[in-house]
């Protein structure tokens, strides 16, 4: 997957665990929370979610870098290239 | 073999169930009754739609408020807001002899009555309010301890300490006299500071979200499906035996029967320490009126009422039902969008109620003791608002002895067991408990208690 695939992706997870926000014009360089008003167990979703749609496992101590989307998609593209 | 057996379709393994079907788990939920809901339900009498179990939803927070438990379930199980289509109440009361509190889904309204009526208590509430906010609902450390104390300790006026318990009891206490400190925190901000509500179509219309949902997620519901047995092998529960002696095979079981009926269900249910039973259960009386029941004069979402300056939060030992304290409410009046009404005017009342009495009457006097305390109940409510007996045109009651009918719960406590179990754990590492003894009610929090035990035990590869 290119990076703007993954950036999709997200989104598409994004929309999905909060269907009442506007997420179209998130500035990905900003973090999640700023924007949007996750609290843990949303961000778990987001773990969650990756897992169950691409088999992506991200283990806990890296759970920082899932703080916005710029660096959400750089965190993921080296475990998504190939997909 | 499934990944998780849920025991009961109530609120709380509906929303368990959801949780664990989302992220691809093979569940199945066994109910033993022949419908969904459990403690909140419907049923279709001569041709009327009946609600029983909470009389509105808790916790209202309007649509974009995420902040609230409303908002978290609605992202953990991905509805909506529209789909719960909550209309918040129009105004309640606390009433007492001499005093009465009113109160809505704005703080304010609270803290100005609390002004007009009690003077020089406002910065006692503002006080207790800000130790409110301070209770931290995620880490139970402080759940344990008596509300009743705590308050005393802020607030010096007693008859605004009963005032101020008396809903928040009602609503949700399964400890007499006292509340855990914890319990007092997550049910005054339920009631007081978010508030209430309901969808014009009642508990039926969650139910039936919630049932949907799942269905589509692929999980698997059977109903007249009692659990009989929770088999155990080396110390880990393996799966379910039904009534009808079916074997059904799991990795892990979570039931939401309660604590106590849990336990009895254990194989080995001698080798745990037996936990006391809930005491507390009720009667409900509906009334259907010929009119709306603003016509009538009553024009309130609902009314807690308590006919002396101190409320008593016990089982009546010497009588079938205490009629002291009550609760009154209309689902007619809610909020409902362009101003949509029920074709009929219903009055709801409910009573603390001895369950041994009821359950021990023949079926003669059964049926005679309704009928009595129902006329009791409203005369005694009457008291607070105007009498409306003349524009009955059905009734129906409900017992302690409905309750253990429909719900399987020992004394036909509605609010389960008084201590609760707030993480969930049994003594078999893969067993779990959630819904009401796990120390969540009312519907929201039977909602949120099904999700957190899903995400904290269910959901996690790691177990144990």
């Amino acid at each position: 997957m290119t990076p703007d695939k993954i950036r999709d992706e997200v989104l598409d997870i994004l929309r999905d665990i909060a269907p009442d926000d506007d997420i179209t014009d998130i500035d990905d360089e900003k973090s999640f929370r700023d924007q949007i008003e996750l609290d843990s167990m949303d961000f778990l979703d987001i773990v969650m979610e990756l897992r169950k749609r691409h088999r992506v496992q991200i283990p806990e101590e890296d759970y920082p870098q899932l703080a916005s989307m710029a660096s959400t998609v750089a965190y993921l593209e080296p475990l998504m290239k190939d997909m | 073999m499934y990944d998780t057996i849920i025991i009961g379709a109530g609120m709380s393994g509906l929303a368990a169930g959801i949780r664990l079907a989302h992220f691809g788990q093979k569940v199945c939920i066994l109910e033993r009754h022949y419908t969904i809901g459990g403690l909140n339900s419907f049923y279709r009498l001569d041709g009327r739609d009946y609600d029983v179990g909470l009389h509105a939803v808790t916790n209202y927070a309007e649509k974009g408020d995420r902040r609230g438990p409303l908002g978290r379930l609605l992202r953990q199980l991905r509805f909506k807001w529209e789909e719960f289509s909550l209309s918040p109440q129009l105004g309640s009361r606390i009433a007492f002899p001499d005093t009465s509190l009113a109160f809505d889904n704005d703080l304010e309204l609270l803290k100005s009555e609390i002004r007009d009526k009690f003077p020089g208590q406002e910065d006692a509430f503002d006080n207790l309010l800000s130790q409110i906010l301070d209770y931290d609902d995620i880490n139970d450390d402080n759940y344990p301890g008596s509300a009743r104390g705590i308050v005393a300790a802020t607030i010096s006026d007693p008859l605004l300490i009963e005032m101020l318990f008396c809903p928040l009891m009602w609503y949700g206490n399964a400890r007499e006299h006292d509340m855990d400190w914890g319990q007092f925190c997550i049910m005054f901000r339920s009631i007081y500071m978010e508030g209430f509500a309901r969808p014009f179509k009642g508990v039926r219309l969650l139910l039936k979200n919630l049932i949907r949902k799942y269905r589509k997620l692929g999980g698997e519901l059977r109903l007249r499906s009692g659990v009989q047995k929770i088999k155990i092998e080396d110390g880990r529960t393996v799966g379910v035996v039904l009534d009808d002696g079916e074997e059904l095979e799991a990795r892990k079981v979570v039931s939401s029967a309660g604590y106590f009926e849990t336990m009895r269900m254990c194989e080995d249910c001698q080798s745990e320490k037996p936990s006391e039973p809930g005491r507390l259960s009720f009667v409900e009386s509906i009334s259907v009126i010929d009119k709306q029941p603003k016509d009538v004069g009553y024009p309130s979402t609902i009314v807690f009422f308590n006919d002396t300056n101190k409320f008593h939060w016990e089982k009546p030992e010497d009588q079938l039902c205490d009629i002291r304290t009550g609760v009154i409410c209309s689902p007619n009046n809610f909020a409902y969008p362009a101003g949509e009404q029920l074709d009929e005017g219903f009055i709801r009342m409910t009573a603390l109620a001895n369950f041994d009495r009821w359950i021990n009457l023949s079926e003669s006097e059964y049926e005679r003791e309704k009928i009595i305390w129902n006329d009791r109940l409203i005369e005694s409510a009457a008291r607070f608002i105007p009498d409306f007996r003349r524009h009955v045109k059905a009734t129906d009651m409900f017992t302690p002895k409905t309750i253990q009918r429909f719900t399987w719960h020992t004394n036909g406590a509605i609010y389960g067991a008084p201590d609760k179990r707030l993480d969930g754990s049994t003594h078999l590492p893969n067993l779990f408990i959630c819904g009401t003894d796990q120390g969540f009610v009312g519907i929201i929090g039977a909602i949120m208690s099904g999700v957190s035990i899903a995400n904290r035990y269910l959901l996690r590869d790691d177990e144990e």
